[in-house]
């Protein structure tokens, strides 16, 4: 009778463990709400202009889904080093780098055909990316130094590395600008040849009879994002390489004993994670902006780490926490200019500031619930 | 005055799946040494834990000198002047001898400043009491694990403690430490004392103690008093049924040399020379013992048999083929099997499925890969079949390694690595932790590998484990083979001599 007992509250308590993220989300929302309350304004009308304008119409969808895809790649970067034990932070820096490696392909080699060009600018955004990580990798795998305190540096020379780079390669300045005298105000390079840029999915809809707004951001590099994260889902629990990867995350000592080399997968684990994180520039350089600019990157990297850890570092999940993410983005943004700037869209930093932090303390009380109970 | 320093009186403590203490009397006598003793799980430091009052009991009384008392926390207990010392050290390495031992009830100079030095005499004077021989300015960090067993052992006759509950005191300790102990227990035995051991270590109980209570699942068997009894007699109390101290097994016939080493050495991450030109050779259809105190190398000639540690001299054969310096993926595809001491650490994935964890080191081959991907019909069969044959419970292949009881644990590695077919089985401490039931499982499967005409070495602390299975014995001490011997009318006596680093 006592094991059924015990048996049945284990059952509850998995349970719970596992939709922690939505009791945050539902905390997050509340607390967002007093938050509105204080401003003087009501929180539903607030809630249901930002939700009716992202998600209530297929143009707020678009844009919902356009915002998310950079998100989906970073945080499937996150989460796929976590399975290996490893915590890369090094997001930024490897999109950075990603975007910009696919910018200068996509300007570079203007002359090849768009079924050419185009896979080898996607190839060029991940292998900046898996490039750019997997010197922390190294480091990790043969000295042990910490990835943490490596990617943060990591961060801090792609921005400058970047940065200087985006200067030898800046855009020469328009016939207007060159009129009227006035320099680049943000640095920026040449736009990317017509062939290496992905296509926007409202032609596509509009051949097909849907009616969907041209002007639309979302392209095909979202579509590649689901298609990627269906990937790392099999790469990580149907073949070998994603077992011994798991199992480096799991018990490093164990994988060791049974002959799975320890640093062979740190390095590799790290650099699909950086591949991954530099996937970014398919959506920002070659479906949306065609030129590398840093700003179009600002904080993917970082958000990432939030979205794997709301995703609990599964495919599926961090496609649905980057969707959710990009919701609250875009339609915190609308509410910003609808309320004419009474509802600042730092309200959605809140919100997402809370998210995480739910997220981690349900954690870790259902951790140590968990956790009493067997030792009781 | 009560006849009983201590009295425990109907002990009960249920846990969520077992029942840890079943109306437990326990008893101690004032100024005596009472060893506690009882497999793995039997309820000993349940029981400790409950006087310390660490855990509640269900049901039951404590009586202090006749007081019934109610232990609720700690500070009640050392209130009552009982203080424990537990297996795992709780020390602040950085700090010294003296800080450590005040860290909680500092003594006040000035209500504001900490008197360091009025406790650093304290100590001192503990200390020569005793025979501790203790400097109170060492930091932690820079003694010995004897030492800093002592420091614990202060600590709390500093906070006035007159019974002293020690858990398995000698696990971590050499020999000579262990002497150095016996020592100072009885000196404080002597100055009137009381304490209370636990242990499994039956030579020490009889080396010790002046009564001896036993426990079995959760129950009291017996108290005995220790100059009217023996170690058998105990033994038998402690499993519930005679127990062979010496296993039945058929002659083996002796046939080629698998594994040979040539003066291997090998130093650990500190840069302390670990191993000492180990040379030895373990034959088809042997099984060779490695007796020591444990932390005499035991743990690194293991490892670097298996290819997890390098060495820094020497030569390594497996039928006369130079495997120095493989992988261990390498030698595990030589079919060089690994039950490995500690299993939580190496043994097995807890997150992993029983299927996923029997596949381990072998998931990478066909036919549990196809192409790069993962082959499930073959890894479920596969599981099926060893869930079966090596009666793995409970036998849901689905289930987290991590559900399982330790014995079902150990059941899955030995399932994994016999199922490997070796050359070479390294058995250490194979049945560490297990109850009697898995103990005889693993030595069957032991025995039938040899009776297979496979090379087997095996690593155990328990003596009698290795003076049951092994066919020749080789004694390791601080790292270097001081003697082989062939295991015929072994003199325990002498083993235990040369173990402890005393020559002939």
């Amino acid at each position: 009778m006592n094991r059924d007992k015990s048996k049945k509250s284990n059952l509850f308590f998995s349970i719970i463990e596992r939709i922690t993220p939505i009791i945050a989300i539902i905390g997050a929302l509340f607390i967002g709400s007093i938050v509105i309350l204080l401003m003087g304004e009501d929180p539903i009308q607030v809630y249901k202009m930002m939700f009716g304008l992202a998600i209530g119409n297929r143009d707020g969808w678009g844009n919902v889904l356009f915002r998310a895809t950079p998100l989906i790649f970073t945080g499937l970067a996150v989460a796929f080093a976590f399975r290996c034990g490893l915590f890369n932070i090094g997001g930024e820096g490897q999109v950075y780098v990603g975007a910009f490696l696919a910018a200068y392909i996509g300007f570079t080699f203007a002359k090849l055909p768009a079924i050419l060009l185009i896979p080898i600018t996607i190839a060029a955004s991940a292998l900046g990316g898996a490039l750019w990580a997997a010197l922390p990798g190294f480091l990790k795998a043969k000295k042990g130094i910490h990835e943490v305190i490596i990617t943060i540096m990591m961060n801090w020379i792609a921005t400058s590395l970047t940065f200087y780079l985006v200067l030898v390669y800046k855009a020469p300045p328009t016939e207007e600008m060159r009129l009227a005298g006035v320099p680049q105000m943000i640095p920026h390079t040449s736009e990317i040849a017509e062939a290496a840029r992905l296509p926007r999915i409202a032609p596509l809809l509009s051949k097909i009879n849907i009616s969907f707004p041209s002007h639309n951001p979302l392209n095909i590099s979202f579509f590649l994002a689901i298609i990627v994260a269906i990937l790392v889902y099999y790469i990580l629990w149907k073949t070998s390489l994603g077992y011994e990867i798991r199992a480096v995350g799991y018990n490093s000592a164990a994988a060791e004993y049974a002959g799975i080399s320890i640093a062979k997968n740190i390095i590799l684990a790290m650099m699909i994670s950086g591949a991954l994180a530099g996937l970014v520039g398919t959506n920002e350089v070659m479906g949306y902006k065609f030129r590398w600019r840093q700003e179009l990157f600002l904080g993917l990297g970082f958000n990432g780490i939030a979205v794997a850890l709301l995703g609990k570092n599964h495919p599926l999940g961090v496609v649905l926490a980057a969707i959710l993410f990009g919701t609250l983005s875009y339609g915190g943004a609308l509410v910003n200019i609808y309320t004419a700037g009474k509802i600042p869209r730092e309200l959605i930093m809140v919100i997402q500031a809370v998210i995480v932090i739910l997220v981690v303390i349900s954690d870790e009380i259902i951790k140590r619930l968990i956790l009493r109970r067997k030792t009781e | 005055m009560a006849q009983y320093l201590i009295e425990m009186k109907d002990i009960s403590k249920t846990f969520p799946l077992v029942k840890a203490n079943d109306k437990v009397n326990f008893s101690v006598k004032k100024g005596e040494i009472h060893a506690l003793v009882g497999e793995n799980g039997a309820g000993k430091s349940t029981l400790m834990s409950i006087l310390y009052g660490l855990y509640q009991a269900d049901e039951g009384e404590i009586f202090i000198d006749g007081q019934k008392t109610n232990i609720y926390n700690p500070n009640i207990a050392i209130e009552n002047k009982i203080g424990m010392v537990h297996q795992h050290f709780m020390l602040v390495p950085p700090l010294t001898v003296a800080e450590n031992v005040i860290l909680g009830m500092e003594p006040r100079r000035n209500y504001f400043f900490i008197d360091l030095k009025k406790a650093a005499s304290d100590i001192k004077e503990l200390s020569e009491k005793y025979g501790f021989k203790i400097d109170p300015w060492a930091k932690i960090e820079d003694v010995s694990v004897g030492i800093q067993q002592r420091v614990e052992i202060i600590k709390v006759l500093y906070r006035g403690a007159e019974i002293l509950i020690l858990d398995e005191p000698t696990a971590v300790l050499t020999p000579q430490e262990v002497e150095e102990l016996f020592k100072i227990l009885k000196s404080l035995k002597g100055q009137g004392k009381t304490i209370v051991f636990i242990t499994h270590k039956l030579n020490e109980v009889m080396a010790l103690s002046d009564r001896v209570t036993v426990m079995r699942d959760g129950k009291m068997v017996g108290t005995k008093v220790t100059s009217q009894t023996n170690t058998s007699e105990i033994a038998t109390l402690m499993v519930g049924r005679e127990v062979l101290l010496t296993t039945s097994k058929a002659e083996q016939t002796i046939g080629k040399t698998v594994l040979r080493l040539e003066k291997v050495n090998a130093f650990n991450q500190h840069k302390y020379h670990v191993l000492k030109d180990i040379s030895l050779t373990v034959k088809e259809g042997q099984i060779l013992g490695i007796a020591g105190v444990e932390g005499n190398g035991q743990t690194e000639l293991v490892e670097v048999i298996t290819g997890l540690k390098p060495i820094s001299g020497g030569k390594m054969y497996l039928y006369e083929k130079d495997i120095t310096g493989l992988s261990p993926r390498k030698l595990r595809e030589l079919h060089i099997a690994h039950i490995p001491e500690d299993r939580r650490k190496r043994g097995f994935i807890a997150d992993y499925s029983v299927a996923e964890n029997l596949v381990l080191g072998s998931h990478y081959k066909s036919p549990f890969v196809k192409g790069c991907f993962l082959n499930p019909p073959e890894i479920r069969g596969y599981a099926n079949k060893l869930i079966k044959d090596y009666d793995i419970r409970p036998a849901v292949k689905e289930n987290l390694l991590k559900s399982l009881s330790g014995g079902n644990q150990q059941k899955v590695i030995v399932a994994r690595e016999l199922e490997r077919e070796p050359n070479l089985l390294i058995a250490a401490q194979p049945t560490r932790g297990l109850d009697v039931g898995s103990i005889e499982f693993v030595h069957k499967q032991i025995l039938k590998e040899r009776s297979k005409g496979k090379a087997i070495l095996l690593i155990s602390a328990e003596l009698d484990e290795i003076l049951s299975l092994s066919d020749e014995i080789a004694v390791i001490y601080e790292g270097k083979i001081v003697e082989i011997m062939v295991n015929k009318n072994i003199d325990r006596g002498k083993l235990g001599l040369l173990m402890t680093g005393v020559h002939k």
